[in-house]
């Protein structure tokens, strides 16, 4: 209110419609526009454009690169767990092999040692046979010994030492 | 309150509500030329230099992040450019810098007319016909150098009815030549009555009674002044938008 200069007539109305006025507004409206549409046209706008799509386009790169490196990372994956299950597969064959070559390899040993023990054995009755043998000859020896040594003490007369033998001889294999 | 007198006075009160929006001469007071200095001259000024410290120094950083000045510029920019395409198609997006100079000169007139003692350079029908006549006579002249007498066709609503077309022809015909006035005069009408009424309320408080009433309804007329300074650029803009889709595609 205090802004109307006291020297100027206060006249009634709007100003808004004072026409006077109207020339002067237009003309510094229209240096207003024009300076605002340059700064705007030639500076700001393509500026501020310019900005706004080096942003989208590091935003599209940066998403890019990133679905590019989730995919490295999925085929670094994918990989792992291939080289995994192929690790696995292998380290059964190797179990079954090795089972299969192991029994195979006992069946062998099995075999062999069946035959030293047999081999063995047969060596044993042999030689069981030989000192049942000797044995037998030896216990005929002091048998026939003996037999003389007692007819010569009981019998007076000369001895017929063969005869002897052969009733001893029968007498053990008996 | 458009009607008020300045210098009327009721019950020893003084009103000048209207008084703010004198154009004066910056130096001196002899009469108003054309070329001389005014208050309008300032405030215009002073538009120019916000947009300019806005949109031009603001971003000189060109900084991918951005601070907060350039953030606001680029939110202008986002918000004027998508009203653009999305209301006058992608072949209006070449308009785009004129939109955007009459947005940012009416938002920054209005906000800075809200400062208190500034004078609100939209508030002058002179200066809103101007604009409102520079759309209409713009986006007339663009519609018949496109589509040559085709642009007619505005005004030929072909899904009515044969019998209803003429008539409704003639509406759109004078709504046509309506809208400079209806563009001008809601922009320096809202703008003028709003900064009348915060006068009238303000020239109540020298009653000491009503003065706590008086600053709370200031308080509250101002709160809505700055909603209507935006509004009233959007609507300013958008309108534009709107006149422009009709020169560029003027078949319905």
């Amino acid at each position: 209110m205090a802004k109307t200069p006291s020297d100027v007539p206060v006249e009634p109305g709007m100003p808004q419609l004072d026409f006077t006025t109207f020339p002067n507004q237009m003309f510094w409206l229209f240096v207003t526009i024009v300076a605002i549409y340059f700064v705007l046209s030639k500076i700001a706008l393509p500026r501020i454009g310019a900005v706004l799509s080096d942003r989208q386009d590091t935003i599209e790169h940066d998403l890019a690169r990133a679905e590019e490196l989730k995919q490295m990372a999925e085929d670094a994956e994918k990989a792992y767990n291939k080289a995994l299950a192929d690790a696995r597969i292998e380290a059964n064959n190797i179990i079954n092999d090795t089972k299969l070559e192991m029994k195979a390899e006992l069946g062998r040993k099995i075999a062999d040692a069946d035959l030293q023990i047999a081999e063995r054995a047969k060596e044993s009755e042999q030689k069981l046979n030989d000192i049942k043998a000797k044995a037998k000859s030896s216990i005929l020896d002091v048998a026939n010994e003996i037999a003389i040594d007692i007819v010569v003490k009981v019998s007076p007369g000369p001895i017929d030492e063969k005869l002897i033998m052969k009733s001893v001889s029968q007498k053990v294999t008996e | 309150m458009t009607e008020q007198t300045s210098g009327a006075e009721e019950g020893g009160l003084v009103f000048h509500p209207m008084d703010q929006f004198r154009v004066t001469p910056l130096f001196g007071d002899g009469p108003v030329g054309i070329f001389t200095v005014t208050n309008v001259t300032l405030w215009m000024g002073l538009t120019v230099l916000c947009i300019f410290l806005l949109l031009v120094l603001g971003t000189s950083r060109r900084a991918l992040i951005p601070n907060r000045i350039q953030s606001i510029g680029e939110l202008a920019y986002g918000f004027i450019f998508k009203m653009v395409e999305d209301v006058s198609g992608k072949d209006g997006v070449k308009y785009f810098p004129l939109i955007m100079t009459l947005f940012m000169f009416i938002v920054f007139s209005n906000f800075l007319g809200l400062l208190p003692g500034a004078f609100t350079t939209t508030s002058h029908i002179a200066v809103t016909a101007v604009l409102a006549m520079g759309v209409f006579l713009f986006v007339t002249i663009l519609g018949f150098v496109k589509h040559g007498f085709g642009f007619l066709s505005v005004f030929w609503i072909s899904s009515a009815p044969l019998v209803l077309r003429p008539i409704l022809a003639i509406i759109e015909i004078i709504s046509y030549f309506v809208r400079p006035l209806s563009h001008s005069i809601r922009l320096a009408g809202n703008m003028m009555a709003g900064h009348a009424v915060i006068k009238v309320f303000a020239a109540f408080a020298a009653i000491a009674v009503i003065s706590p009433f008086s600053v709370i309804a200031i308080t509250a007329i101002y709160a809505l002044e700055v909603l209507v300074a935006f509004i009233q650029a959007y609507v300013f803009a958008i309108l534009t938008c709107v006149y422009l889709k009709d020169a560029l595609h003027p078949h319905h």
